[in-house]
């Protein structure tokens, strides 16, 4: 098991190198240079000025130079210095926003997960049924709309026209006068639509997957045998069926991570939240290529990382699978 | 409310005579319907009351404020921000005068070549220390360091010498007579006692800045808001506004509905939500919305090195085909006006009294017929047996840009003349086509200073790669008058070389100028004080008050722990 560990984590390595080398050429490709370049058509700004700022942030030199350089940097797990005029380290910035982010992926993972699991459950058992149709409407609906657009819908009936929910970003401007347990209730109530929004999306895979799966087993022989021994219904599903069903769900574990990562960039900016997502969104138009490359190795990193997981808890959980 | 009574005992009555088995239920239905729809309690605001300090106004920013050394940023959050924090040694009034800020007065030397400021004595920075002569002296010198990354050295690497004469008095001398140079001096003043002899773009002051102005920097949330306190000691008097608050708001539909939900208190409207979207009951209530004339305008600009464009006639022609009002009353659903020229009505050297091109497809056919070019028999023009036709080129994301060029478009056809449209993301559409000179044909606008020096755009020595001149318009007397005018300081002298300056160009038409926009602005209602001029609103910002029976926010709201 530890070997096998090793291995993997070994070879995450040139896997990890080949995702930087192409985002960073696929970055460079795109026309447009850094924030502090953002000069294009300002009357203030000389040639000299130009030349100068592509100087300092060593623009000037060819691509696979700054590749090399960069590379040499982040080895030493140093991920440089932002592009955008406040100079920052890259690692701080990235820092301070990815608490947020995770929270709410995690959040929006677990209620992808009660809320998916159950539907699945529920489609199998009842397989062609009208509420069988309905949910599985629901859930592609979900999948099938534009995340935006329900979040504005959302935002609109629940914000504006009930104004139950708060809008945009994460507290309040009293945070700071509020006893603990308001502030609690004031971030949860921030949180409620963008983490249904980002979960809603999720729940057609998983659903679907936990039906297919369950549907699998169903026909199995010894389902038919647990049946013919007289065993009651619920038994049946919970201890034969189910166990076995659930399995190929952890994979999706793993999978959905980078889906869960790019869905960031969406809704934390419509919801203006000051997470990962919202400032790979600005670097991106800013072009601040290191704060890009940084976000890109964390979340491949963490993607990588995600597969990982799902193939050891995968080994662990089924017997019929070993490692090492 | 007696009146949702008998309307609900009516609407009650009905239903139980016709479904008199489910009648509570439309008793429980009826009651939650007029529950819903009932008013909350809102405040009148139409009493404009006394001027008291306190209370907070909220803004918004699509993205977030970069570095609050305005020095280092080319962002509007950030410039925004920092004009609260910092002063200028002038600045302009609300009639766009240039009047003293850090500068008690100045004097202009016989030879116009130098300029020597009277600094105002008691002004303190935000964390005590006193202003002088030599914080400007630093800042002229950071600003043209060869080190300092700033997009703003071009101004200041015109002094010939920058002295300090005591503390109190400052002289910046130059080489030839500049007439732009004395509001190149409302650059923000840094702190000499905090930056110098330090790297400025490593300095703490990028993300808590201490300057001189009406606001004092109270905290930064990175991606959710920046706050300023008001500055009790400011020279210019205590704004009454206590707290300054840029919420980033990255997506501009939510911005709209925290408008709607009354979570900002102040948005620059698009004109379908200026017009239609803001116009109901509740919101009419709750905020003003003001227009006025913004300084800018756009254009269509012809690529001169065009073989199709050579041609003044076909320049005016494709002037005369395109109706500008109809723009105007369409697109921008009148909140504009026409343009005539390269400078805004509101200011001091525009000159109205230029030739026109009222819609007219008989005379852009007349010029057109004399350029050479005659109607085939499908009714397009053509020249030689060559079709007349051109692609228009349109930044992505700007709707009424590509609304005007499908306008265009469609009347160009009218006339014979075949126009393709390609929309292009901004920054593939600078650096792909304008820089490269590729194009034909190109939509966009341009902001204009109230200091009218139109060198950068229209002198025929700035053609090279990245130079604003990109449609390559070269014409002698243009080019005379504007460094006639650069180095001239008496106004009525400068504003006879701009009047002659537009005059040419109208004649010209290098561009076809489609229209002046109007800035359309929502405030609310509870700060009063508020004086549109041609400055814009922000001009007496300090002067706005919220009466005390109308404050919304407490003293200490808006502070996180």
């Amino acid at each position: 098991m530890l070997r096998y560990l090793l291995k993997r984590l070994f070879f995450m390595v040139p896997m990890l190198f080949g995702i930087t080398l192409i985002s960073f050429l696929v970055i460079h490709l795109v026309p447009g240079e850094p924030g502090a370049l953002d000069t294009d058509m300002n009357p203030k700004v000389t040639k000299q000025v130009r030349e100068r700022i592509r100087a300092f942030y060593g623009l000037d030199k060819p691509l696979h130079v700054q590749y090399w350089m960069w590379l040499k940097r982040i080895v030493k797990f140093d991920f440089g210095v932002s592009f955008a005029p406040d100079r920052r380290p890259v690692i701080n910035k990235i820092k301070e926003r990815l608490p947020v982010t995770i929270l709410i992926n995690l959040l929006s993972m677990a209620l992808i997960f009660l809320v998916g699991i159950p539907i699945g459950i529920y489609c199998a058992r009842y397989k062609d049924s009208i509420l069988d149709k309905a949910l599985t409407s629901f859930v592609f609906a979900g999948y099938a709309a534009p995340t935006f657009w329900i979040a504005l819908l959302l935002m609109m009936f629940f914000g504006v026209y009930l104004e139950l929910l708060p809008i945009s970003g994460i507290k309040s401007f009293n945070f700071s006068e509020l006893s603990f347990f308001d502030k609690t209730i004031d971030v949860a109530k921030h949180l409620i639509l963008p983490v249904c929004i980002s979960g809603f999306g999720g729940l057609a895979g998983i659903s679907r997957y936990m039906k297919n799966s369950l549907l699998e087993v169903l026909r199995q022989e010894y389902i038919t045998t647990a049946y013919a021994k007289g065993l009651p219904e619920g038994m049946v599903l919970k201890k034969h069926a189910l166990r076995n069903a659930l399995l190929p769900v952890i994979t999706i574990l793993g999978l959905s991570i980078p889906g869960l990562i790019g869905g960031s960039v969406i809704f934390e900016s419509i919801f203006s939240i000051p997470g990962m997502g919202q400032l790979f969104y600005m670097s991106v138009m800013a072009r601040d290529y290191p704060t890009i490359m940084g976000i890109l190795v964390i979340g491949a990193f963490l993607t990588l990382l995600g597969n990982l997981i799902a193939d050891i808890s995968y080994a662990l959980a089924d017997p019929r699978i070993r490692i090492g | 409310m007696s009146a949702s009574f008998t309307l609900t005992d009516t609407f009650v009555r009905i239903t139980t005579s016709m479904l008199p088995r489910h009648c509570f239920l439309f008793i429980l239905l009826a009651f939650l319907l007029f529950g819903c729809s009932q008013q909350k309690e809102t405040m009148s605001y139409d009493d404009p009351g006394k001027p008291a300090y306190g209370d907070m106004i909220v803004m918004a920013s699509i993205g977030e404020a970069s570095n609050l050394i305005p020095l280092l940023s080319a962002d509007s959050a950030s410039h925004e921000i920092a004009g609260q924090i910092y002063n200028g040694l002038v600045k302009y009034d609300k009639d766009l005068n240039i009047v003293g800020s850090l500068a008690e007065s100045w004097e202009i030397s016989k030879d116009n070549l130098s300029i020597t400021f009277r600094l105002k004595r008691g002004v303190k920075w935000h964390d005590g220390k006193p202003f002088t002569a030599h914080d400007v002296m630093y800042t002229y010198k950071v600003t043209i360091d060869p080190k300092t990354p700033t997009a703003y050295a071009a101004d200041f690497q015109l002094v010939k010498k920058a002295e300090v004469l005591d503390d109190y008095t400052f002289r910046a001398t130059y080489d030839k007579p500049f007439a732009p140079a004395l509001i190149s001096w409302a650059t923000a003043i840094m702190p000499r006692h905090l930056l110098e002899g330090k790297d400025i773009t490593a300095s703490p002051l990028n993300r808590k800045p201490v300057g001189t102005g009406p606001f004092v920097f109270k905290e930064w949330i990175p991606g959710d808001r920046v706050v300023l306190t008001a500055n009790a000691d400011y020279f210019e008097g205590r704004p009454y506004i206590g707290r300054y608050m840029m919420r980033i708001i990255p997506d501009s539909a939510t911005m709209f509905l925290e408008l709607k939900r009354y979570g900002i208190d102040m948005m620059g409207l698009a004109p379908l939500q200026f017009l239609k979207q803001t116009e109901y009951p509740r919101f009419k209530q709750e905020y003003n919305k003001y227009k006025y004339l913004a300084f800018n305008y756009t254009y269509l600009g012809f690529n001169l090195k065009h073989g199709l464009f050579k041609d003044r006639r076909v320049r005016q022609a494709i002037s005369y085909a395109i109706g500008r009002k109809e723009i105007i009353d369409g697109i921008l659903l009148g909140l504009g006006e026409e343009a005539t020229g390269p400078f805004t009505p509101n200011m001091w050297a525009y000159n109205g009294n230029v030739k026109r091109y009222p819609y007219s497809k008989e005379k852009a056919l007349a010029l057109l017929r004399e350029a050479g070019y005659e109607k085939g028999t499908d009714g397009m023009l053509k020249r030689n047996g060559s079709p007349f036709e051109f692609t228009l080129l349109v930044n992505q994301g700007n709707t009424v840009r590509i609304q005007c060029a499908e306008l265009i478009q469609r009347r160009l056809s009218e006339v014979g003349i075949t126009v393709k449209i390609r929309v292009l993301e901004w920054a593939s559409l600078i650096n792909e086509f304008i820089d490269k000179r590729n194009f034909d044909a190109v939509i966009l606008g341009w902001s204009i200073n109230p200091e009218p020096d139109p060198y950068d755009i229209w002198h025929s020595s700035k053609q090279g790669p990245k130079e604003l001149n990109f449609i390559s318009f070269e014409n002698k007397e243009v080019d005379e008058l504007i460094v006639k005018a650069r180095h001239t300081f008496d106004r009525a002298e400068r504003k006879r070389y701009y009047g002659r300056f537009q005059e040419i160009i109208a004649e010209e038409a290098p561009y076809v100028f489609l229209f002046y926009p109007y800035a359309t602005v929502a405030i609310h209602k509870r700060f009063k004080g508020i004086e549109p001029a041609a400055a814009g609103l922000m001009h007496n910002f300090i002067k706005w008050y919220v009466p005390e029976n109308q404050r919304r926010y407490r003293a200490n709201a808006a502070l996180s722990p």
